[in-house]
């Protein structure tokens, strides 16, 4: 998940007391500790339930019937899979409720915060340079001078919203029937059997590869970009990916403001074992999946 | 009834005798009238002298009363004859006649009789001159001869004991000097059902010696005339007894008693000669002649086997009051070695009659019949001597004790599993692990069904056979037996031949229980493989079984979800339509209220069975399940090509860093000291 950014108002470094003979350190500072706090949320949360749930879906394959074992039986793995559920929602309710108090906090009205130029909102300018960077991939022009949020961010960022909704809501058609049978008829558990399952393939799928890819594994960015766990990134990387926010800061003088020093190493180094504990996961269900798809589809 | 002499073939001691066998009985009821007409004259002067009391003669040193009762011989049947009709040789002669007279000659009158006692042991003893043998005149007695109803005749059959005793008890010359196989003849029939029966009750039908023996055909057992020969010995009871077969039906098959009797136990085998009672004896009449050589160890038969018996094998075995010849019939006991007449092994059929049909249509008796040395008979399983009841925990035929007995050609590699061509196998093994086998051999539950419990114990057949107990047809009623309230709501079901009428072949218990390794139903084992039992008939019904919540979970080895019998019922399935099934409309929320304590009619509405791959059936499934696809689908493809588009630009963007980085290294070598112009580039 790609949470909505709070325009950086506040100093978060020390002032400009460098001296001149140091070589400068710091660091852009991206996200802030409740963002990374909340991915971190997402990827537990989501992993388990793509694990306790994939079970369930190719509960054919030897592969789920092993994994429900280890995740404590299938009653567990069902007891989990809610849990995580839990965690999710509130995860997401926290997002929105950040959003909510950063209005408030900034007194911005909600036009400016939704159509902002910091906005996840997508807009026109997110429409050109899209094509632009078609035009880039196949060779017929340059790169497009990216803003804080490119439109492949926007789009994850929204297909969370999309997920949450859709496999949320079937969930809880799964998780209570009864209740749900009140006023919808019985086969609608049925649907929403499938689209929770397909949907949930879909966002597996999804963000094992193409997130992968797009956020931590680009061969410029290989093995791994650790940003939005640290929330730092370099500078130079703010200059290269993103120039149009760089050169927004640069010129409204507010650069200073976003740089810290780099997170102790030791955190990196624990951050890093996270995070390709989560790759590992994520790429192994990837394979699970496809074989489950491709060689043994019931 | 008048009685004969038999004392023609003697040499009379005078010249003549007159003959009237011949006669018609017409002719002798004329000459009869005839003499009685002018006879009285006659008789009256015989009386002249025999009328005397003190008549008498000296025969052999002995006085001899030569007095006739007129009254006695006026009210006997003979009464209405002169004297010299039966005394002939005294016709025309003047008295006092000379002495001594002729025998009078009852066969004169009497043939038929006359000629039996002829042919008779005793006709023959008097044929030989045996002082011993008896006459006419020695039963019979001789003037005061009365009708043989009469109570008061010698020969009536309260008086025949006494009669014949007079011979035939212990301590009389005959007893002691002539070959009389019987002993206590007269004391044992006193005590027999018979003798009491006549008696001490007085009832003139109970069987005397003359019931069995006849009254003037005696003859010897041995002889195949003989009334109590022993193919004739039926015969001679059934008399009395009719339809004794009836109170035998367990033992013997009635028919056989005339037509084969010498395959059967006779009569007397059982209810021994004069000591008959109405209960089997525990004195074997020649057990103790069988031991004379059979209780010696060093007795081998001609194949080099023993031929010891142990006399108590046979004393604490369920044939106890059973004597050796019972079973090891064609014994003769004129003989010195009475075993030396037979010449077939023991038949247990002829008692266990009933059994022995069974087992002849066994496979085992129909192996046995062709001559297969690997066919068991009935000493196999059952033993020889000592053969116990199987209720006895010792025999080899008690519950816990049969899989064992069973296994000697069952286990695998034993002969029978060799020869073995179906689909059961390691069945002792499974068997010992099944519900069945712990139940029987782990808690010891003699009640558990063994291996004859579904087999029998005598009419093992294989399950083609339509006959067999555990041929398909008939093992929902075998497995009834103890199963009983599971038969009858099976019977009710949709899977019972009686409610299905179809060419598929429908399940019987051991389709979805197994037939030897039946497990628990309540243990996750049978509970998981229960789907895919019902899925070798219902393939379709169990795929789709498999595509909803329920069977992915029970798939993953979680029970404690809906399974076929949890809707459907295990042994009362019925049609959905049927009004009595766990699923009609009446039933259906309560079935799903076992495990959904709250469920209404519209979440009983769920479907169970749904697929995505049936468009007519389930079209909002179908639909909804392309819908995903395709928006999965679409999404990958888009995102697969933006992916893979920008890989390439990345890739380059990947070589110009390292340029950048490399070129940024060899200058900060080069220009070390000089510090950096601001942050930006610093960082660069």
């Amino acid at each position: 998940m790609m949470p909505y950014a709070e325009p950086q108002l506040e100093p978060v470094s020390p002032p400009q007391a460098m001296p001149a003979a140091a070589r400068d350190t710091r660091e852009f500072v991206r996200f802030t500790r409740l963002h990374r706090t909340l991915h971190a949320c997402m990827i537990v949360s989501f992993l388990t339930l793509a694990l306790s749930g994939l079970s369930l879906k190719f509960s054919y394959t030897r592969w789920a019937v092993t994994l429900s074992r280890l995740l404590g039986g299938f009653e567990t793995a069902g007891f989990v899979h809610r849990l995580a559920a839990l965690v999710m929602f509130s995860t997401f309710t926290a997002h929105i409720v950040s959003l909510i108090r950063q209005k408030r906090r900034t007194r911005t009205s909600w036009r400016s915060l939704l159509f902002g130029p910091d906005s996840m909102i997508p807009n026109r300018r997110d429409l050109r340079e899209f094509i632009a960077t078609m035009k880039w991939f196949v060779g017929f022009g340059p790169r497009p001078e990216y803003g804080r949020w490119t439109y492949w961010e926007k789009f994850d960022y929204f297909a969370v919203f999309w997920g949450i909704v859709v496999i949320g809501s079937t969930g809880l058609t799964l998780w209570f029937p009864v209740f749900f049978t009140r006023f919808l008829p019985g086969p609608f558990i049925n649907v929403a059997t499938i689209i929770h399952s397909d949907e949930a393939l879909l966002a597996t799928g999804f963000i094992f590869t193409v997130h992968f890819f797009n956020t931590h594994l680009r061969p410029e960015k290989f093995p791994m970009d650790t940003t939005i766990f640290t929330g730092h990134m370099p500078l130079a990387e703010l200059k290269r990916d993103k120039p149009r926010e760089y050169a927004a800061l640069l010129a409204g003088g507010e650069l200073e403001a976003h740089l810290e020093e780099p997170q102790p190493a030791i955190v990196v180094k624990a951050i890093r074992v996270f995070a390709w504990i989560a790759l590992t996961i994520g790429f192994s269900v990837v394979i699970w999946i496809v074989y489950a798809m491709v060689f043994a589809y019931r | 009834m008048p009685f004969s002499r038999g004392s023609s073939a003697l040499p009379p001691r005078r010249g003549h005798g007159a003959r009237c066998a011949g006669l018609s009985p017409l002719l002798l009821l004329l000459f009869v009238l005839a003499a009685a007409a002018r006879g009285s004259a006659a008789t009256d002067e015989c009386l002249a002298c025999h009328g005397e009391k003190s008549l008498a003669t000296r025969r052999n040193g002995h006085s001899v009363s030569l007095f006739v009762d007129q009254k006695k011989f006026a009210a006997s049947v003979h009464g209405s004859l002169q004297c010299t009709s039966c005394h002939a040789d005294l016709e025309g002669k003047d008295l006092p006649h000379s002495v001594p007279l002729a025998k009078v000659n009852c066969g004169a009158c009497h043939g038929d009789e006359s000629q039996q006692h002829l042919k008779s042991v005793h006709g023959k003893a008097l044929a030989r001159g045996d002082a011993l043998a008896p006459r006419c005149v020695n039963c019979h007695g001789n003037h005061d001869i009365v009708p043989v109803k009469d109570p008061r005749s010698a020969v009536a059959a309260i008086r025949i004991p006494y009669v014949c005793g007079q011979c035939h008890r212990e301590g009389t010359p005959v007893q002691m000097n002539r070959a009389i196989a019987q002993h206590d003849i007269l004391e044992n029939y006193t005590e027999s059902i018979h003798g009491e029966g006549l008696l001490k009750k007085g009832l003139v039908v109970a069987a005397n010696c003359a019931s069995c023996h006849t009254a003037h055909s005696i003859l010897p057992h041995t002889d195949p005339a003989s009334s109590i020969a022993r193919r004739n010995i039926a015969a001679t009871c059934t008399k009395c007894h009719a339809n004794i077969e009836l109170v035998h039906r367990k033992t013997i098959r009635g028919e056989l008693w005339e037509k084969q009797a010498n395959t059967l136990p006779a009569c007397v085998d059982c209810h021994q000669p004069h000591k008959v009672r109405n209960v089997f004896y525990s004195q074997g009449m020649a057990d103790a002649d069988c031991m004379r050589c059979h209780a010696d160890a060093r007795l081998k038969a001609a194949d080099g086997r023993s031929m010891l018996v142990h006399l108590n094998d046979v004393a604490t075995s369920r044939h106890m009051k059973v004597a050796c010849s019972q079973c090891h019939s064609e014994v003769n006991a004129s003989r010195v070695r009475s075993c030396e007449t037979i010449t077939h092994k023991v038949d247990c059929t002829a008692c266990h009659e009933e059994i022995g049909q069974q087992y002849a249509r066994s496979t085992h008796g129909q192996m046995h019949a062709k001559g297969d040395p690997n066919a068991p008979y009935c000493k196999d399983c059952h033993g020889t001597h000592h053969v116990l009841g199987k209720r006895n925990p010792d025999s080899l035929t008690f519950a816990t004790n049969v899989p064992d007995l069973c296994a000697r050609c069952h286990r695998e590699g034993q002969k029978a599993a060799v020869l073995y061509t179906g689909v059961e196998h390691w069945i002792i093994p499974r068997y010992t692990e099944s519900i069945h086998g712990k139940g029987l051999l782990k808690s010891g539950l003699t009640v558990t069904a063994t291996c004859t419990s579904c087999h029998t114990a005598h009419r093992e057949l294989p399950a083609s056979d339509p006959e067999s107990t555990v041929n398909p047809k008939n093992v929902p009623s075998t497995c009834g037996t103890c199963h009983h309230g599971i038969e009858e709501q099976f019977m009710q079901s949709v899977h019972s031949s009686s409610v299905t009428h179809t060419s598929q072949p429908l399940p019987a218990c051991n389709d979805c229980h197994s037939a030897h390794s039946i497990r628990r139903t309540d243990l996750d084992g049978f509970k998981l493989d229960i789907m895919k039992t019902c899925g070798r008939c219902h393939a379709e019904i169990a795929a789709t079984y498999f595509d909803t919540y329920h069977g992915k979970v029970s798939r993953l080895g979680y029970t404690k979800t809906a399974k076929c019998y949890d809707c459907h019922g295990a042994h009362d399935i019925l049609k959905v339509s049927d009004p009595r099934s766990h699923l009609s409309r009446a039933n259906v929320v309560g079935t799903c209220r076992k495990c959904h304590s709250d469920a209404t009619r519209r979440f009983a509405g769920y479907l169970t069975h749904a697929t995505h791959h049936d468009p007519r059936k389930y079209p909002f499934l179908f639909w909804t399940f392309w819908g995903m696809t395709a928006l999965l689908v679409g999404t990958f493809t888009v995102s697969g090509v933006h992916t893979l588009l920008w890989l390439p630009r990345a890739l380059q963007m990947r070589r110009e860093l390292r340029a950048e980085e490399a070129e940024a290294a060899a200058e900060d070598a080069s220009s070390q000291p000089r510090p950096p112009e601001d942050d930006h580039d610093a960082v660069r």
